[in-house]
């Protein structure tokens, strides 16, 4: 029985599924609304997206947003759009450009970095191993197997 | 061989160096992108008088574009170093009374516009009044669409804006006399004089 109701809870649609937002006028532009303002902060609460957010700025934003979709802007105007009036920040993904390729490419040049350091001390490593082995001893022992 | 143990130490130590910098950081800070952009123009209701503003009329002139609102606490701290501003600089400065009409104002059902707009020179000015003007002139912003063109996002806001019309200065937050005198005021004197 107990087991059941798990079930039954873990299988209920979360409660947080419906975001607050106003009652759709157009279902279309809210699902597009939706979808834009996901990749959108909210400045005054910085850490959600504008579609979560219930401060009053995201609010308005919302409205602003709304009101391009209507006008049949893409999803690019509508985020330069934001982004001439509140800068990057707004972004969520942040677009590639001079100033932003050390946060999109500095991950894969340290990676790279990594490989190479760790290619180099592999190969110090083998030199010194291989230098160990090629000491008289070692080399005369060999010869003598060989012999054997 | 014997000096390879200070690596880690000196990547730990850069680590330790970029983190308290970025402790001193107000993340609420966001460099604007439109200082370096002409100021956006707009016509708006004044507190007093029957003829709009517009930040046009004011092109040849150095001001200062103040965002505040009576709810607004961090512009009650501010208020007086603004009064103490006006009475001793040259520059006009412009008040954007922002969103003065708050969602809590229209508990008892949605208010029309022109009733709005009485509430809020209401406000405004009973504000003005009792702790001293030091604006020009002051627009009203009911529903905050000036506000956003100009990146409002924290009240109070103050903007520079010089003779050619270009937003030279944002200051996100309540100004501080440090502001001002490291800042705004050689910032002002550059401006008129170019």
């Amino acid at each position: 029985m107990k087991w059941m109701l798990l079930c039954w809870l873990l299988l209920a649609p979360p409660a947080w599924a419906a975001e607050a937002l106003p009652m759709a006028e157009n279902p279309q532009v809210e699902a597009r609304l939706v979808v834009i303002s996901e990749e959108l902060r909210c400045l005054v609460c910085q850490n959600e997206s504008l579609a979560s957010s219930n401060a009053e700025l995201a609010e308005d934003l919302r409205r602003e947003v709304r009101k391009l979709i209507r006008e049949d802007k893409t999803d690019a105007q509508i985020k330069t759009y934001l982004v001439e009036r509140y800068g990057d920040f707004v972004l969520y993904r942040p677009q590639v450009k001079p100033l932003t390729w050390p946060l999109w490419f500095g991950p894969f040049f340290m990676l790279l970095a990594a490989v190479w350091g760790l290619w180099r001390y592999l190969r110090l490593r083998k030199n010194a191993l291989g230098q160990a082995h090629a000491s008289p001893r070692p080399a005369s022992n060999e010869a003598a197997t060989h012999k054997d | 061989m014997n000096k390879k143990f200070l690596i880690p130490l000196a990547l730990f130590a850069a680590l330790v160096v970029f983190l308290a910098v970025g402790l001193t950081r107000d993340p609420r800070e966001i460099p604007s992108p439109l200082v370096g952009k002409p100021a956006p123009e707009f016509s708006l209701p004044v507190l007093v008088g029957d003829k709009p503003f517009s930040p046009s009329d004011l092109k040849g002139k150095v001001w200062m574009f103040n965002v505040w609102a009576t709810w607004c606490v961090a512009c009650r701290e501010e208020h007086p170093l603004l009064v103490d501003f006006a009475k001793s600089s040259r520059i006009p400065v412009v008040g954007l009374s922002y969103k003065e009409i708050q969602p809590q104002d229209m508990a008892n059902g949605p208010l029309k516009d022109a009733e709005k707009l009485q509430m809020a020179r209401e406000r405004s000015l009973r504000f003005l009044q009792r702790q001293g003007d030091p604006y020009s002139l002051s627009v009203l912003d009911l529903d905050g669409r000036v506000g956003i063109d100009y990146g409002v996002y924290g009240v109070p806001e103050t903007y520079l804006i010089d003779k050619q019309g270009i937003i030279r200065y944002k200051r996100v937050g309540p100004l501080t006399p440090q502001i001002l005198i490291d800042t705004v005021l050689p910032l002002i004197q550059t401006l008129e004089a170019s």
